[in-house]
Protein backbone atom coordinates (compact mmCIF):
# COMPACT_ATOMS: atom_id res chain seq x y z
CA UNK A 1 0.00 0.00 0.00
CA UNK A 2 1.44 3.43 -0.87
CA UNK A 3 1.71 5.83 2.03
CA UNK A 4 -0.91 8.29 0.74
CA UNK A 5 -3.56 5.57 0.60
CA UNK A 6 -2.43 4.34 4.00
CA UNK A 7 -2.55 7.84 5.49
CA UNK A 8 -6.08 8.41 4.17
CA UNK A 9 -7.26 5.20 5.80
CA UNK A 10 -5.35 5.73 9.07
CA UNK A 11 -6.25 9.40 9.45
CA UNK A 12 -9.70 10.04 7.96
CA UNK A 13 -9.99 13.14 10.17
CA UNK A 14 -7.08 14.64 8.28
CA UNK A 15 -3.32 14.68 8.11
CA UNK A 16 -0.48 17.03 7.22
CA UNK A 17 2.23 14.57 6.19
CA UNK A 18 4.91 15.54 3.72
CA UNK A 19 7.49 13.43 1.94
CA UNK A 20 11.08 14.63 1.56
CA UNK A 21 13.16 12.13 -0.34
CA UNK A 22 11.96 8.93 1.33
CA UNK A 23 11.23 10.38 4.76
CA UNK A 24 7.67 11.03 5.94
CA UNK A 25 7.03 13.65 8.56
CA UNK A 26 4.07 15.61 9.83
CA UNK A 27 1.02 15.52 12.03
CA UNK A 28 -2.40 13.92 11.82
CA UNK A 29 -5.70 13.86 13.67
CA UNK A 30 -6.78 10.73 15.52
CA UNK A 31 -10.02 10.69 17.53
CA UNK A 32 -9.86 14.47 17.85
CA UNK A 33 -6.26 14.38 19.05
CA UNK A 34 -3.10 15.47 17.20
CA UNK A 35 -0.42 12.84 16.64
CA UNK A 36 3.11 13.15 15.25
CA UNK A 37 3.86 11.02 12.21
CA UNK A 38 7.41 9.89 11.40
CA UNK A 39 8.23 7.30 8.77
CA UNK A 40 9.85 6.17 5.57
CA UNK A 41 8.62 4.98 2.19
CA UNK A 42 9.75 3.24 -1.02
CA UNK A 43 11.52 0.54 1.06
CA UNK A 44 14.29 3.05 1.60
CA UNK A 45 17.40 1.83 3.38
CA UNK A 46 18.06 3.65 6.67
CA UNK A 47 21.47 5.31 6.57
CA UNK A 48 23.09 7.84 8.85
CA UNK A 49 21.25 10.77 7.23
CA UNK A 50 17.73 9.37 7.57
CA UNK A 51 18.35 8.08 11.11
CA UNK A 52 19.45 11.57 12.15
CA UNK A 53 16.45 13.27 10.53
CA UNK A 54 14.06 10.88 12.25
CA UNK A 55 15.80 11.31 15.60
CA UNK A 56 15.43 15.08 15.25
CA UNK A 57 11.72 14.66 14.52
CA UNK A 58 11.30 12.63 17.72
CA UNK A 59 13.24 15.16 19.81
CA UNK A 60 11.23 18.05 18.31
CA UNK A 61 8.01 16.31 19.31
CA UNK A 62 9.23 15.66 22.85
CA UNK A 63 10.28 19.29 23.25
CA UNK A 64 7.31 21.03 21.66
CA UNK A 65 4.37 18.70 22.29
CA UNK A 66 4.64 16.78 25.58
CA UNK A 67 2.61 13.58 25.63
CA UNK A 68 1.70 13.74 21.94
CA UNK A 69 1.40 10.23 20.45
CA UNK A 70 4.02 9.33 17.87
CA UNK A 71 3.07 7.08 14.94
CA UNK A 72 6.00 5.37 13.19
CA UNK A 73 5.19 4.30 9.62
CA UNK A 74 7.69 1.59 8.70
CA UNK A 75 8.74 0.70 5.18
CA UNK A 76 12.44 -0.05 4.86
CA UNK A 77 14.71 -2.65 3.32
CA UNK A 78 16.88 -2.33 6.43
CA UNK A 79 20.04 -0.47 7.29
CA UNK A 80 21.97 1.12 4.45
CA UNK A 81 24.71 -1.26 3.34
CA UNK A 82 27.44 1.19 2.38
CA UNK A 83 31.02 1.72 3.45
CA UNK A 84 30.35 5.42 4.09
CA UNK A 85 27.65 4.67 6.63
CA UNK A 86 29.82 2.17 8.49
CA UNK A 87 32.78 4.55 8.49
CA UNK A 88 30.63 7.29 10.02
CA UNK A 89 29.28 4.92 12.68
CA UNK A 90 25.80 4.01 11.46
CA UNK A 91 25.29 1.84 14.54
CA UNK A 92 25.65 4.95 16.68
CA UNK A 93 23.20 6.91 14.51
CA UNK A 94 20.66 4.13 14.72
CA UNK A 95 21.19 3.68 18.44
CA UNK A 96 20.61 7.41 18.83
CA UNK A 97 17.29 7.12 16.97
CA UNK A 98 16.34 4.18 19.17
CA UNK A 99 17.29 6.10 22.32
CA UNK A 100 15.22 9.12 21.24
CA UNK A 101 12.18 6.90 20.74
CA UNK A 102 12.83 5.16 24.06
CA UNK A 103 13.10 8.50 25.81
CA UNK A 104 9.84 9.67 24.25
CA UNK A 105 8.10 6.53 25.55
CA UNK A 106 9.45 7.13 29.04
CA UNK A 107 8.18 10.71 28.93
CA UNK A 108 4.68 9.38 28.29
CA UNK A 109 4.42 9.75 24.52
CA UNK A 110 2.53 6.68 23.29
CA UNK A 111 4.65 5.34 20.43
CA UNK A 112 2.77 3.22 17.90
CA UNK A 113 4.57 1.42 15.08
CA UNK A 114 2.96 0.21 11.87
CA UNK A 115 4.79 -1.90 9.31
CA UNK A 116 2.78 -1.07 6.19
CA UNK A 117 5.11 -2.62 3.62
CA UNK A 118 8.59 -3.93 4.48
CA UNK A 119 10.64 -4.11 7.65
CA UNK A 120 14.11 -5.54 7.87
CA UNK A 121 16.69 -5.97 10.55
CA UNK A 122 18.47 -2.77 11.58
CA UNK A 123 15.80 -0.59 10.02
CA UNK A 124 13.18 -2.30 12.17
CA UNK A 125 15.08 -2.64 15.44
CA UNK A 126 15.36 1.15 15.85
CA UNK A 127 11.85 1.96 14.62
CA UNK A 128 8.89 -0.39 15.02
CA UNK A 129 10.64 -2.58 17.56
CA UNK A 130 11.21 0.47 19.80
CA UNK A 131 7.48 1.33 19.85
CA UNK A 132 5.19 0.66 22.79
CA UNK A 133 3.09 -1.37 20.39
CA UNK A 134 4.06 -2.37 16.88
CA UNK A 135 1.52 -3.55 14.35
CA UNK A 136 1.59 -4.65 10.73
CA UNK A 137 -0.68 -4.85 7.73
CA UNK A 138 -1.45 -8.46 6.78
CA UNK A 139 0.80 -8.60 3.72
CA UNK A 140 3.74 -6.79 5.31
CA UNK A 141 7.14 -8.41 4.88
CA UNK A 142 9.25 -8.62 8.02
CA UNK A 143 12.59 -10.38 8.08
CA UNK A 144 16.17 -10.15 9.24
CA UNK A 145 18.24 -10.39 6.07
CA UNK A 146 18.01 -11.45 2.44
CA UNK A 147 18.60 -15.15 1.96
CA UNK A 148 21.72 -14.87 -0.27
CA UNK A 149 23.58 -12.81 2.33
CA UNK A 150 22.27 -15.10 5.07
CA UNK A 151 23.56 -18.16 3.21
CA UNK A 152 26.98 -16.58 2.92
CA UNK A 153 27.17 -15.77 6.62
CA UNK A 154 25.70 -18.99 8.03
CA UNK A 155 27.40 -21.25 5.45
CA UNK A 156 24.05 -23.02 5.10
CA UNK A 157 23.22 -23.57 1.38
CA UNK A 158 20.73 -21.05 -0.02
CA UNK A 159 18.42 -23.83 -1.25
CA UNK A 160 18.13 -25.21 2.26
CA UNK A 161 17.42 -21.75 3.66
CA UNK A 162 14.77 -21.13 1.00
CA UNK A 163 13.15 -24.43 1.87
CA UNK A 164 13.22 -23.78 5.64
CA UNK A 165 11.85 -20.27 5.20
CA UNK A 166 8.68 -21.77 3.72
CA UNK A 167 7.52 -23.52 6.86
CA UNK A 168 9.66 -22.54 9.86
CA UNK A 169 8.09 -19.75 11.96
CA UNK A 170 11.37 -18.70 13.58
CA UNK A 171 12.97 -18.51 10.21
CA UNK A 172 10.28 -17.53 7.75
CA UNK A 173 9.57 -13.90 6.94
CA UNK A 174 6.09 -12.56 7.51
CA UNK A 175 3.93 -10.62 9.92
CA UNK A 176 2.16 -13.72 11.28
CA UNK A 177 5.38 -15.17 12.61
CA UNK A 178 6.35 -11.92 14.32
CA UNK A 179 2.89 -11.83 15.86
CA UNK A 180 3.23 -15.32 17.33
CA UNK A 181 6.67 -14.45 18.70
CA UNK A 182 5.41 -11.31 20.40
CA UNK A 183 7.34 -8.91 18.17
CA UNK A 184 4.05 -7.51 16.90
CA UNK A 185 1.11 -6.54 19.05
CA UNK A 186 -1.48 -7.22 16.33
CA UNK A 187 -2.10 -7.38 12.61
CA UNK A 188 -4.46 -4.66 11.48
CA UNK A 189 -7.24 -5.35 9.01
CA UNK A 190 -10.41 -3.41 8.24
CA UNK A 191 -10.84 -0.06 10.00
CA UNK A 192 -7.24 1.13 10.45
CA UNK A 193 -8.29 4.43 12.05
CA UNK A 194 -10.23 2.64 14.76
CA UNK A 195 -7.35 0.22 15.36
CA UNK A 196 -4.91 3.11 15.75
CA UNK A 197 -7.16 5.03 18.13
CA UNK A 198 -7.68 1.91 20.22
CA UNK A 199 -3.95 1.19 20.34
CA UNK A 200 -3.11 4.72 21.49
CA UNK A 201 -5.73 4.50 24.22
CA UNK A 202 -4.44 1.09 25.31
CA UNK A 203 -0.82 2.23 25.44
CA UNK A 204 -1.79 5.31 27.44
CA UNK A 205 -3.67 3.17 29.94
CA UNK A 206 -0.82 0.68 30.23
CA UNK A 207 1.74 3.45 30.71
CA UNK A 208 -0.37 5.05 33.42
CA UNK A 209 -0.69 1.72 35.21
CA UNK A 210 2.79 0.21 34.79
CA UNK A 211 5.18 2.64 33.07
CA UNK A 212 7.14 1.74 29.93
CA UNK A 213 7.18 -2.07 30.25
CA UNK A 214 8.26 -4.49 27.53
CA UNK A 215 5.66 -7.26 27.22
CA UNK A 216 6.96 -8.93 24.09
CA UNK A 217 8.54 -12.02 25.62
CA UNK A 218 5.36 -12.59 27.63
CA UNK A 219 3.29 -12.37 24.42
CA UNK A 220 5.69 -14.70 22.63
CA UNK A 221 5.35 -17.22 25.42
CA UNK A 222 1.54 -17.02 25.60
CA UNK A 223 1.15 -17.14 21.82
CA UNK A 224 3.56 -20.06 21.55
CA UNK A 225 5.97 -18.64 18.97
CA UNK A 226 8.81 -17.87 21.36
CA UNK A 227 8.25 -19.92 24.45
CA UNK A 228 11.58 -19.78 26.24
CA UNK A 229 12.54 -16.10 26.25
CA UNK A 230 10.29 -15.08 29.13
CA UNK A 231 10.90 -18.03 31.48
CA UNK A 232 14.68 -17.78 30.97
CA UNK A 233 14.82 -14.02 31.62
CA UNK A 234 12.53 -14.40 34.62
CA UNK A 235 14.61 -17.22 36.09
CA UNK A 236 17.71 -15.04 35.94
CA UNK A 237 15.93 -11.98 37.31
CA UNK A 238 14.32 -13.85 40.20
CA UNK A 239 17.25 -16.20 40.86
CA UNK A 240 14.89 -19.14 40.44
CA UNK A 241 14.80 -22.29 38.32
CA UNK A 242 13.50 -21.94 34.75
CA UNK A 243 9.76 -22.59 34.71
CA UNK A 244 8.99 -24.10 31.34
CA UNK A 245 5.69 -22.87 29.91
CA UNK A 246 2.94 -25.38 29.19
CA UNK A 247 2.83 -26.56 25.60
CA UNK A 248 0.14 -24.73 23.65
CA UNK A 249 -1.47 -25.68 20.39
CA UNK A 250 0.20 -24.00 17.45
CA UNK B 1 37.87 -5.46 49.21
CA UNK B 2 40.74 -5.33 46.79
CA UNK B 3 42.30 -1.84 46.71
CA UNK B 4 44.59 -2.64 43.76
CA UNK B 5 43.18 -0.86 40.68
CA UNK B 6 44.31 -3.41 38.13
CA UNK B 7 45.49 -6.91 38.73
CA UNK B 8 49.23 -6.37 39.14
CA UNK B 9 49.92 -9.88 37.89
CA UNK B 10 48.16 -9.05 34.63
CA UNK B 11 50.18 -5.86 34.26
CA UNK B 12 53.37 -7.81 34.50
CA UNK B 13 52.22 -10.61 32.26
CA UNK B 14 49.73 -9.49 29.64
CA UNK B 15 47.02 -12.01 28.78
CA UNK B 16 45.55 -11.44 25.33
CA UNK B 17 41.87 -10.55 25.60
CA UNK B 18 41.46 -11.35 21.91
CA UNK B 19 42.71 -14.89 22.25
CA UNK B 20 40.97 -15.73 25.52
CA UNK B 21 37.64 -17.48 25.95
CA UNK B 22 34.57 -15.70 27.30
CA UNK B 23 35.09 -17.28 30.72
CA UNK B 24 38.77 -16.35 30.94
CA UNK B 25 37.98 -12.74 30.07
CA UNK B 26 35.19 -12.55 32.60
CA UNK B 27 37.23 -14.10 35.41
CA UNK B 28 40.18 -11.86 34.58
CA UNK B 29 38.08 -8.70 34.74
CA UNK B 30 36.55 -9.63 38.12
CA UNK B 31 38.22 -9.99 41.51
CA UNK B 32 39.54 -13.54 41.94
CA UNK B 33 36.98 -15.91 43.42
CA UNK B 34 34.14 -13.38 43.31
CA UNK B 35 32.14 -14.75 40.37
CA UNK B 36 28.76 -16.45 40.74
CA UNK B 37 27.27 -17.74 37.50
CA UNK B 38 23.55 -17.67 36.70
CA UNK B 39 22.15 -20.54 34.61
CA UNK B 40 25.53 -22.26 34.35
CA UNK B 41 26.27 -24.91 31.71
CA UNK B 42 25.22 -27.62 34.20
CA UNK B 43 21.64 -26.42 33.63
CA UNK B 44 22.01 -27.42 29.97
CA UNK B 45 19.75 -24.71 28.66
CA UNK B 46 20.24 -25.07 24.92
CA UNK B 47 18.72 -23.48 21.86
CA UNK B 48 15.51 -25.17 20.69
CA UNK B 49 16.08 -23.88 17.15
CA UNK B 50 19.62 -24.90 16.20
CA UNK B 51 18.97 -28.64 15.88
CA UNK B 52 16.59 -27.94 12.96
CA UNK B 53 19.58 -26.67 10.99
CA UNK B 54 21.79 -29.54 12.13
CA UNK B 55 23.82 -26.92 13.99
CA UNK B 56 25.55 -27.72 17.31
CA UNK B 57 24.20 -26.39 20.59
CA UNK B 58 26.05 -25.06 23.64
CA UNK B 59 25.08 -25.62 27.27
CA UNK B 60 25.30 -21.90 27.99
CA UNK B 61 23.98 -20.85 24.55
CA UNK B 62 27.13 -18.86 23.99
CA UNK B 63 26.97 -16.39 26.87
CA UNK B 64 28.21 -16.52 30.46
CA UNK B 65 26.27 -14.38 32.92
CA UNK B 66 26.47 -13.74 36.63
CA UNK B 67 27.70 -11.38 39.31
CA UNK B 68 30.94 -10.58 41.06
CA UNK B 69 33.09 -7.75 42.26
CA UNK B 70 35.65 -5.50 40.58
CA UNK B 71 37.97 -3.90 43.13
CA UNK B 72 35.25 -4.60 45.64
CA UNK B 73 32.40 -2.99 43.71
CA UNK B 74 29.42 -5.17 42.89
CA UNK B 75 28.80 -5.74 39.21
CA UNK B 76 26.52 -7.82 37.02
CA UNK B 77 28.52 -9.21 34.13
CA UNK B 78 27.99 -11.02 30.83
CA UNK B 79 30.59 -12.39 28.46
CA UNK B 80 29.77 -13.64 24.97
CA UNK B 81 31.65 -16.67 23.63
CA UNK B 82 32.72 -15.82 20.10
CA UNK B 83 33.73 -19.41 19.52
CA UNK B 84 30.10 -20.51 19.55
CA UNK B 85 28.05 -19.32 16.56
CA UNK B 86 30.18 -16.18 16.40
CA UNK B 87 28.74 -14.97 19.68
CA UNK B 88 25.45 -14.37 17.94
CA UNK B 89 22.25 -13.74 19.88
CA UNK B 90 19.51 -16.37 19.80
CA UNK B 91 16.36 -16.69 21.89
CA UNK B 92 18.01 -18.07 25.04
CA UNK B 93 21.24 -16.11 24.71
CA UNK B 94 19.22 -12.88 24.45
CA UNK B 95 16.91 -13.82 27.31
CA UNK B 96 19.94 -14.45 29.57
CA UNK B 97 21.18 -10.93 28.81
CA UNK B 98 17.74 -9.44 29.44
CA UNK B 99 17.40 -11.35 32.71
CA UNK B 100 20.85 -10.19 33.85
CA UNK B 101 20.02 -6.55 33.14
CA UNK B 102 16.72 -6.87 35.03
CA UNK B 103 18.41 -8.57 37.96
CA UNK B 104 21.01 -5.80 38.07
CA UNK B 105 18.14 -3.43 38.86
CA UNK B 106 16.69 -5.75 41.50
CA UNK B 107 20.10 -6.25 43.16
CA UNK B 108 21.08 -2.57 42.80
CA UNK B 109 24.60 -3.44 41.65
CA UNK B 110 27.10 -0.65 41.00
CA UNK B 111 27.25 -1.34 37.25
CA UNK B 112 26.66 -3.85 34.49
CA UNK B 113 29.62 -4.97 32.39
CA UNK B 114 28.87 -6.44 28.95
CA UNK B 115 31.85 -8.19 27.36
CA UNK B 116 30.55 -8.31 23.79
CA UNK B 117 32.03 -10.55 21.09
CA UNK B 118 29.29 -11.00 18.56
CA UNK B 119 28.10 -10.90 14.98
CA UNK B 120 24.67 -9.70 16.18
CA UNK B 121 21.44 -11.57 15.52
CA UNK B 122 21.95 -15.33 15.27
CA UNK B 123 20.69 -15.85 11.74
CA UNK B 124 19.87 -19.49 12.51
CA UNK B 125 17.18 -18.13 14.83
CA UNK B 126 16.52 -15.13 12.63
CA UNK B 127 13.18 -13.74 13.82
CA UNK B 128 13.58 -14.81 17.45
CA UNK B 129 17.10 -13.40 17.44
CA UNK B 130 16.02 -10.03 16.08
CA UNK B 131 13.31 -9.61 18.71
CA UNK B 132 15.76 -10.80 21.38
CA UNK B 133 18.31 -8.13 20.42
CA UNK B 134 15.54 -5.53 20.55
CA UNK B 135 14.67 -6.71 24.06
CA UNK B 136 18.32 -6.46 25.12
CA UNK B 137 18.44 -2.92 23.73
CA UNK B 138 15.42 -1.90 25.76
CA UNK B 139 16.66 -3.73 28.85
CA UNK B 140 19.94 -1.75 28.68
CA UNK B 141 17.94 1.48 28.60
CA UNK B 142 15.67 0.24 31.42
CA UNK B 143 18.73 -0.49 33.54
CA UNK B 144 20.17 2.95 32.84
CA UNK B 145 16.81 4.54 33.62
CA UNK B 146 16.97 2.79 37.01
CA UNK B 147 20.25 4.61 37.68
CA UNK B 148 22.60 1.70 37.04
CA UNK B 149 25.30 2.36 34.43
CA UNK B 150 26.07 -0.16 31.69
CA UNK B 151 29.60 -0.43 30.31
CA UNK B 152 30.59 -2.34 27.18
CA UNK B 153 33.99 -3.97 26.56
CA UNK B 154 34.90 -4.95 22.98
CA UNK B 155 38.07 -6.81 22.08
CA UNK B 156 37.10 -10.25 20.80
CA UNK B 157 37.70 -11.67 17.36
CA UNK B 158 34.07 -11.27 16.28
CA UNK B 159 33.99 -7.60 17.22
CA UNK B 160 30.55 -6.19 17.96
CA UNK B 161 28.29 -6.18 14.93
CA UNK B 162 24.67 -6.14 13.85
CA UNK B 163 22.02 -5.26 16.37
CA UNK B 164 24.56 -5.66 19.18
CA UNK B 165 26.58 -2.84 17.61
CA UNK B 166 23.48 -0.75 18.20
CA UNK B 167 23.07 -2.10 21.74
CA UNK B 168 26.68 -1.13 22.52
CA UNK B 169 25.90 2.49 21.64
CA UNK B 170 23.00 2.42 24.10
CA UNK B 171 25.43 1.86 26.98
CA UNK B 172 27.03 4.60 29.11
CA UNK B 173 30.53 3.95 27.78
CA UNK B 174 32.47 1.65 25.47
CA UNK B 175 36.03 0.41 25.99
CA UNK B 176 37.78 -1.13 22.98
CA UNK B 177 41.09 -2.56 22.01
CA UNK B 178 42.50 -1.81 18.58
CA UNK B 179 41.74 -5.40 17.66
CA UNK B 180 38.10 -4.95 18.63
CA UNK B 181 35.70 -3.86 15.92
CA UNK B 182 32.40 -2.03 16.26
CA UNK B 183 29.96 -1.57 13.38
CA UNK B 184 26.53 -2.52 12.08
CA UNK B 185 26.81 -4.54 8.87
CA UNK B 186 29.86 -6.71 8.42
CA UNK B 187 32.11 -6.01 5.41
CA UNK B 188 31.06 -9.34 3.88
CA UNK B 189 27.41 -8.35 3.95
CA UNK B 190 28.15 -5.01 2.31
CA UNK B 191 30.34 -6.66 -0.28
CA UNK B 192 27.57 -9.17 -1.05
CA UNK B 193 25.06 -6.36 -1.48
CA UNK B 194 27.10 -3.84 -3.47
CA UNK B 195 30.25 -5.54 -4.69
CA UNK B 196 33.89 -5.57 -3.82
CA UNK B 197 34.33 -1.98 -5.07
CA UNK B 198 32.01 -0.77 -2.30
CA UNK B 199 33.80 -2.57 0.54
CA UNK B 200 36.52 -5.16 0.00
CA UNK B 201 36.02 -7.50 2.94
CA UNK B 202 39.44 -9.07 2.31
CA UNK B 203 41.26 -5.75 2.66
CA UNK B 204 42.06 -6.23 6.35
CA UNK B 205 43.68 -2.82 6.72
CA UNK B 206 40.57 -1.10 5.32
CA UNK B 207 38.29 -3.20 7.54
CA UNK B 208 40.24 -2.19 10.65
CA UNK B 209 40.51 1.44 9.60
CA UNK B 210 36.74 1.51 9.18
CA UNK B 211 35.52 -0.54 12.16
CA UNK B 212 38.50 -0.93 14.51
CA UNK B 213 38.99 0.45 17.99
CA UNK B 214 41.22 3.33 17.00
CA UNK B 215 38.79 4.79 14.48
CA UNK B 216 35.86 4.34 16.87
CA UNK B 217 37.80 6.05 19.64
CA UNK B 218 38.88 8.90 17.38
CA UNK B 219 35.37 9.73 16.22
CA UNK B 220 34.06 9.43 19.77
CA UNK B 221 31.95 6.25 19.64
CA UNK B 222 34.31 4.46 22.04
CA UNK B 223 35.44 6.32 25.15
CA UNK B 224 38.73 4.53 25.72
CA UNK B 225 41.25 2.48 23.74
CA UNK B 226 43.20 -0.15 25.67
CA UNK B 227 45.88 -2.69 24.81
CA UNK B 228 44.88 -6.25 23.98
CA UNK B 229 45.29 -7.34 27.58
CA UNK B 230 42.64 -8.55 30.02
CA UNK B 231 44.32 -6.52 32.78
CA UNK B 232 44.01 -3.35 30.68
CA UNK B 233 40.29 -3.99 30.16
CA UNK B 234 39.89 -4.59 33.89
CA UNK B 235 41.70 -1.32 34.68
CA UNK B 236 39.52 0.61 32.21
CA UNK B 237 36.33 -0.92 33.63
CA UNK B 238 37.54 -0.03 37.10
CA UNK B 239 38.16 3.58 36.04
CA UNK B 240 34.61 3.80 34.74
CA UNK B 241 33.21 2.31 37.96
CA UNK B 242 35.25 4.68 40.08
CA UNK B 243 34.14 7.69 38.08
CA UNK B 244 30.55 6.57 38.55
CA UNK B 245 30.94 6.34 42.29
CA UNK B 246 32.94 9.48 42.98
CA UNK B 247 32.21 11.94 40.23
CA UNK B 248 28.45 12.17 40.28
CA UNK B 249 28.15 15.61 38.75
CA UNK B 250 30.87 15.29 36.13
CA UNK B 251 29.54 12.09 34.61
CA UNK B 252 25.97 13.32 34.31
CA UNK B 253 22.81 11.29 34.84
CA UNK B 254 23.04 7.55 34.21
CA UNK B 255 19.79 7.45 32.27
CA UNK B 256 18.83 9.34 29.13
CA UNK B 257 17.95 13.02 29.33
CA UNK B 258 16.64 15.42 26.73
CA UNK B 259 19.72 17.60 27.06
CA UNK B 260 22.05 14.65 26.55
CA UNK B 261 20.08 13.47 23.51
CA UNK B 262 20.13 17.00 22.05
CA UNK B 263 23.89 17.09 22.54
CA UNK B 264 24.27 13.69 20.89
CA UNK B 265 22.09 14.85 17.98
CA UNK B 266 24.32 17.89 17.54
CA UNK B 267 27.50 15.81 17.73
CA UNK B 268 26.24 13.32 15.13
CA UNK B 269 25.08 16.16 12.85
CA UNK B 270 28.50 17.79 13.16
CA UNK B 271 30.17 14.50 12.27
CA UNK B 272 28.04 14.20 9.11
CA UNK B 273 28.77 17.77 8.16
CA UNK B 274 32.52 17.48 8.66
CA UNK B 275 33.18 13.97 7.43
CA UNK B 276 30.17 13.06 5.29
CA UNK B 277 32.16 13.40 2.07
CA UNK B 278 35.19 11.39 3.23
CA UNK B 279 35.99 8.21 1.32
CA UNK B 280 38.46 6.66 3.72
CA UNK B 281 38.75 6.88 7.51
CA UNK B 282 42.26 8.27 7.06
CA UNK B 283 40.74 11.43 5.56
CA UNK B 284 38.73 11.81 8.77
CA UNK B 285 41.83 11.33 10.94
CA UNK B 286 43.60 13.93 8.86
CA UNK B 287 40.70 16.37 9.21
CA UNK B 288 40.83 15.77 12.96
CA UNK B 289 44.37 17.12 12.95
CA UNK B 290 46.31 13.87 13.16
CA UNK B 291 49.61 14.83 11.53
CA UNK B 292 50.57 11.41 10.19
CA UNK B 293 47.33 9.42 9.84
CA UNK B 294 49.09 6.64 7.96
CA UNK B 295 51.13 5.91 11.10
CA UNK B 296 48.12 5.68 13.41
CA UNK B 297 47.54 1.92 13.01
CA UNK B 298 51.13 1.30 14.17
CA UNK B 299 50.83 3.12 17.52
CA UNK B 300 50.32 1.18 20.73
CA UNK B 301 47.32 2.05 22.90
CA UNK B 302 49.25 4.38 25.20
CA UNK B 303 50.92 6.38 22.41
CA UNK B 304 47.61 6.53 20.55
CA UNK B 305 45.75 7.82 23.61
CA UNK B 306 48.29 10.60 24.13
CA UNK B 307 48.16 11.74 20.51
CA UNK B 308 44.40 11.77 20.19
CA UNK B 309 43.60 13.34 23.58
CA UNK B 310 43.66 16.83 22.09
CA UNK B 311 41.83 16.03 18.83
CA UNK B 312 38.94 14.28 20.54
CA UNK B 313 38.02 17.40 22.48
CA UNK B 314 36.98 18.99 19.19
CA UNK B 315 34.27 16.46 18.40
Amino acid sequence: MDWQTLADRLFPQGHQITQHDCVLRGTAQVAGDTVAVIGTTDHTPIGVDIALIQAQAVLDTVRTAPGRPIVLLVDTQGQRLRHRDEMLGINHYMAHLGKCIDFARRQGHPVIGLVYDQALSGGFITSGLMADACHALPDATIRVMGLPAMARITKVPEEKLTDLARHNPVFAPGAGNYLSMGGLEAIWEGDLAAALAASIAQVRAQFAAEGPVDRRSERGSVRGGRRLAQPVARAVRDSAPVQMPPVVAA
Amino acid sequence: MNPVPASSAATLLAVSYLESTARTRLLGVLDPGSFTEYLPPQDRLTSPHLPQLDAPVSFDDGVVIGSGTLAGRRVAIASQEGGFMGGAVGEIHGAKLVGLLQRAVVDRVDAVLLLLDTGGVRLHEANAGLIAVSEVMRAVLDTRAAGIPVFVLIGGSNGCFGGMGIVACCANAIVMSEEGRLALSGPEVIETAHGVEEFDSRDRALVWRTTGGKHRTLIGDAQQLVADDIGAFRAAAHDLLRATATDDRARGPVGLTLDALDAEQAMLARRLERFGDAHDPMEIWSALGIAAPQDLPMLDAQAFTQIVARQRKEL
